[in-house]
């Protein structure tokens, strides 16, 4: 109760800084959790790699710049771009490394449709 | 000694924006911390044009807006996918050529590809990619094109003449 009684706080205060932080924190959470569902739902090791890289550029920037406009100060906000440069050059690199290693190790990917598309196909055929 | 003076500015901007405390004692330990860091990198001999790339930030600065538009677009495009109660997507693996020269232009262009989502990298050739994609329409090998270009302008400095740092 209280924690929400602080998310009402922080929305309602005065000025546009604190909606537009709000808002744009509740995007980054949103599409972090629809990134999950991502990983849980698409069929195999690659695709599933493309679902959790929307949570490392829509969710995790979204939510730092949230965090920017929430900031009380420059410092704060100089250290959040920080980390999101270091994310921006750390995300992809580590999302490559792992790809790579599962291509290199063999692991074939699924081509072409999938799942219903491919079901309704067959009864055609 | 540019090279190295833009290390020492570089490295105090920093300590500046982290550190938060401007006291007369946190800000001698800074100077000193800083001047550790220089000694040790002059020592370990980097300090050349590849180790500052001071002379890329204006090209870098531009290239960003780009990309932070396609990963929008890409965004959109696959949380839609996993949304959809009907699973559409047609994995696909494409190679992708890539003018890039240098090491760092081709280093961008591969991260582009994969902080995209929807694409991964697999593979790095001398002048190819493979690329993994999540819909076949979206990954045809002409969609890389324009963002090749902007990476190797990036990189490289201009689109075709480039004579890099490529071993």
């Amino acid at each position: 109760m209280e924690f929400i009684n602080d998310v009402i706080g922080v929305i309602t205060a005065p000025g546009w800084r604190h909606f537009v932080g709000a808002l744009l924190c509740a995007i980054g959470g949103v599409s972090t959790v629809i990134a999950a569902a991502g990983v849980l739902r698409f069929p195999d090791f690659y695709t599933r790699l493309h679902a959790a890289s929307v949570t490392d550029t829509l969710g995790a920037l979204t939510l730092i710049l949230g965090m920017a406009f929430l900031a009380p100060g420059l410092l704060i906000v100089f250290k959040l771009i920080l980390i999101g440069l270091f994310l921006v050059l750390t995300g992809p690199t580590s999302a490559h490394a792992i790809a790579n290693a599962a291509y290199t190790a063999g692991l074939e990917p699924i081509i072409g449709k999938i799942g219903l598309q491919k079901a309704k196909e067959e009864d055609e055929a | 000694m540019l090279y190295v003076m833009g290390l020492a500015t570089a490295l105090t901007l920093l300590w500046l924006g982290m550190s938060g405390i401007y006291e007369p004692v946190v800000l001698s330990l800074g100077v000193i911390s800083i001047a550790i860091t220089v000694i040790l990198a002059t020592r370990l001999g980097l300090k050349d044009r590849e180790t500052s790339p001071y002379h890329r930030i204006i090209p870098f600065l531009l290239y960003t807006p780009y990309l932070i538009v396609e990963i929008l677009k890409a965004n959109l495009t696959v949380i839609k996918a996993i949304l959809k109660p009907d699973m559409d997507i047609q994995p696909t693996m494409v190679k992708v050529k890539t003018t890039c020269k240098s090491d760092l232009a081709k280093v961008i262009f591969a991260n582009s590809i994969t902080l995209t989502p929807g694409t991964v990298t697999l593979r790095v050739d001398d002048d190819s990619m493979l690329v993994h994609g999540l819909y076949e329409a979206d990954a045809q090998p002409e969609a890389f094109e324009e963002m090749d270009r902007r990476a190797s302008i990036a990189g490289d400095g201009r689109p075709s003449k480039g004579k890099g740092a490529t071993k």
